[in-house]
């Protein structure tokens, strides 16, 4: 028994046994969050860590983060399509899975988030303009629909599909479009990327969280983009060279992956030519007008100096010269680790900015708390996860996602 | 929107003398029973109960025999310029009607939270369970306030419809609803205060008591240099009460006497 037929052409694949395993393994988990997900739906948020105090928890965290991860999609796309650097041709199909993966996890997870997710759509029905909320919500449905206008052609571009002249047709005129959609995808990107930021920023009474304003935007609006899409093109080159790992083929050749690192490090650097100046504003500016100091911000292990150290320093200017300097982005291992720690630096920001933020007390007389995320939002999160392998696993064995998988496999 | 200070003709607020409280707990019982607050499932678990009203406990700590302490009830403090409604994504909450009670339609809410996350007087509480009322205490509910299903964000409203039933009064007297007279309107724990320390009326109004309590250099408004304008203020004689009212730096005094 093979499903040979449904391969792309001239490439191997496992036995069909073997993936079935594989996906039986991905099943399972993504079991356990559907359970967790009618836990929730049919117990209510009580059974999450989030409290009268945590507002917001895992889940946010979770979706901020794996939104910034994704931001290789539409940051590649734009790069790719309207800038027209050349060498992302061969991973911009990889780009676009992993950004949908990406920005349709989140909006699984904000289901789950809500109190009320009949009510969701009461945010395009009753928007609030003044709300980065609302901006939010419709840029990142927008932009989903964008993700799935993308993902379209290179579904139809299945062998089997293909052979279907309309399909072939409309997969065709999906390409020949997609520079519009990439500008599109571009446009809301940046903005959705921007407001998530904005969303704290804008919080004028949490001096952890408050910036100043730029024009009508705080600034953590800018900070938010940048530090997205200087992770995302690394994130999206890591999980190309896990599916390597994992597959035992060469799928990029490995001056994609260096010109990914590249413009990687090159946007951390910027990001954190700015990061720096922002917390320096904050430390001297913000925090003694709200007549805090700057260690008063920082409490335990949990929301500790060590994280804004780890942040700025080990997990931002360290990898930036890594991935600014040619030698070190040259080298594989020194290239993944340093993508790798661009990746966990931004999942620290998008922890400190959402947890500190509300462990933080404001009134003299209040307390700090500690935010613990219960097994009801590790499971939807591991899912989400387990979702994303499904798609890749389903992408790779099926369609031709990697352009130059067969002349780099040729023996 | 309230993206800046909206000012108001009427601008119903409180002074709290926190040198009168003992801290009883009466404001608290009467709120959650006028506002038909549940019994909470484990009343043990602070951080999950419903407390429009809360009663927080504030200390000088110093040493005995120099130990004092105040406490200083904390309703929604019905801010000037709050946070919470420029980030609502729905507008379920706002701070439009005359009196500057900030509302909040349940029925409109998604339970988004985004507004618990921008208060920084925690005085936003989301339903975390179904209210579940023992039987026959249903019968005790106040008719004119809605119960709130799970899933949604409340907050305290200054017995919004205890100024509905004022109006209705004035209107049916004769008088005009716009001006109320002093005791007219009151909500339901400044009604049970045993000791007088909470007053209620127009800030705005020079003869109703709150608008001379909040000219006084005793009086404070709780974290006042983060700009939110609440129109709860608090009074008290001891420097060390009115301190604790913000966050000062060591080189920093305090306002008043």
């Amino acid at each position: 028994m093979s499903d040979k037929e449904l391969w792309p052409e001239g490439v191997q694949r496992c036995s069909l046994k073997l993936f079935i395993a594989w996906l039986a393994v991905i099943f399972a988990v993504l079991a356990w969050g559907v359970y967790a997900a009618y836990v929730v739906w049919a117990g209510g948020l009580i059974v999450t860590g989030m409290d009268n105090y945590f507002a917001f928890g895992l889940y946010i965290i979770f979706d901020l983060a794996v939104i910034a991860l994704g931001a290789g999609a539409f940051f590649s796309g734009l790069l790719y399509y309207l800038v027209r650097v050349e060498g992302l041709k061969n991973i911009i199909n990889l780009a676009v899975i992993i950004g949908f993966i990406c920005y349709s996890g989140a909006l699984l997870i904000l289901t789950l988030e809500v109190g009320q997710p009949l009510r969701a759509w009461f945010g395009f029905w009753h928007p609030n303009v003044h709300s980065m909320l609302t901006e939010v919500i419709f840029c990142i449905t927008c932009y989903m629909l964008v993700l799935t206008i993308e993902f379209i052609p290179i579904i139809l571009e299945n062998r089997k599909l293909n052979k279907i002249k309309f399909l072939h047709h409309m997969a065709h005129n999906f390409h020949v479009i997609m520079p519009l959609f990439a500008g599109v995808g571009a446009f809301l990107s940046f903005f959705h990327q921007g407001s998530l930021g904005g969303m704290y920023g804008v919080l004028f009474s949490r001096p952890y969280a408050f910036r100043e304003g730029f024009f009508i935007w705080p600034w953590t609006f800018f900070l938010f983009i940048l530090s997205a899409v200087a992770s995302g093109p690394g994130f999206t080159m890591l999980v190309a060279t896990l599916m390597e790992k994992m597959t035992g083929r060469k799928l990029v050749d490995f001056s994609v992956k260096a010109l990914m690192g590249k413009i990687s490090g090159t946007m951390l650097a910027i990001y954190l030519v700015f990061k720096y100046l922002d917390t320096w504003a904050w430390a001297t500016g913000i925090l003694p007008r709200s007549g805090l100091t700057f260690s008063e911000v920082f409490y335990g292990v949990a929301y500790g100096k060590w994280l804004l150290f780890s942040e700025l320093v080990v997990f931002g200017l360290f990898p930036a010269v890594l991935l600014l300097y040619s030698k070190t982005r040259n080298t594989p291992w020194i290239l993944y680790s340093a993508c790798t720690m661009v990746g966990i630096g931004v999942i620290i920001n998008r922890y400190v900015q959402t947890a500190q933020t509300l462990a933080h007390p404001v009134m003299p007389f209040d307390r700090w708390y500690v935010y613990v995320p219960t097994w009801a939002e590790w499971a939807p999160s591991l899912a989400v996860i387990a979702y994303g392998a499904l798609i890749l696993s389903l992408a790779y064995r099926y369609l031709p996602v990697f352009p130059q998988e067969r002349k780099l496999n040729q023996a | 929107m309230v993206l800046y200070l909206k000012e108001f003709k009427i601008k119903w607020g409180m002074v709290i003398d926190l040198d009168r409280c003992t801290g009883c707990g009466a404001c608290m019982v009467a709120c959650q029973a006028e506002n038909n607050i549940a019994p909470p499932v484990d009343a043990s678990d602070k951080r999950y109960s419903l407390t429009w009203m809360l009663v927080y406990q504030l200390s000088n700590k110093q040493p005995y025999p120099n130990h004092d302490v105040a406490y200083m009830p904390r309703p929604c403090l019905q801010c000037g310029k709050p946070n919470c409604v420029p980030v609502c994504p729905v507008i379920a909450t706002d701070k439009n009607q005359e009196g500057g009670i900030v509302s909040q339609v349940n029925a409109r809410c998604i339970g988004c939270r985004y507004c618990m996350a921008a208060c920084p007087y925690h005085a936003r509480y989301f339903n975390w369970q179904d209210p579940v009322w023992p039987e026959g205490m249903e019968k005790t509910l106040t008719p004119d306030v809605s119960t709130r299903p799970r899933g949604v964000v409340e907050k305290c409203l200054f017995c919004h419809h205890r100024y509905m039933y004022a109006r209705d009064k004035a209107r049916i007297e004769g008088r005009d609803p716009n001006a109320l007279n002093e005791g007219d309107y009151i909500p339901a724990c400044v009604e049970m205060c045993p000791t007088g320390a909470m007053v209620f009326g127009d800030l705005e109004n020079p003869e109703h008591k709150v608008h001379k309590l909040s000219k006084s250099p005793y009086a404070f408004r709780l974290l006042e240099r983060l700009n939110t304008k609440p129109q709860v203020y608090y009074y008290s004689k001891r420097e060390w009460v009115r301190k604790q009212g913000d966050n000062y730096l060591e080189h920093e005094t305090v306002g008043g006497v």
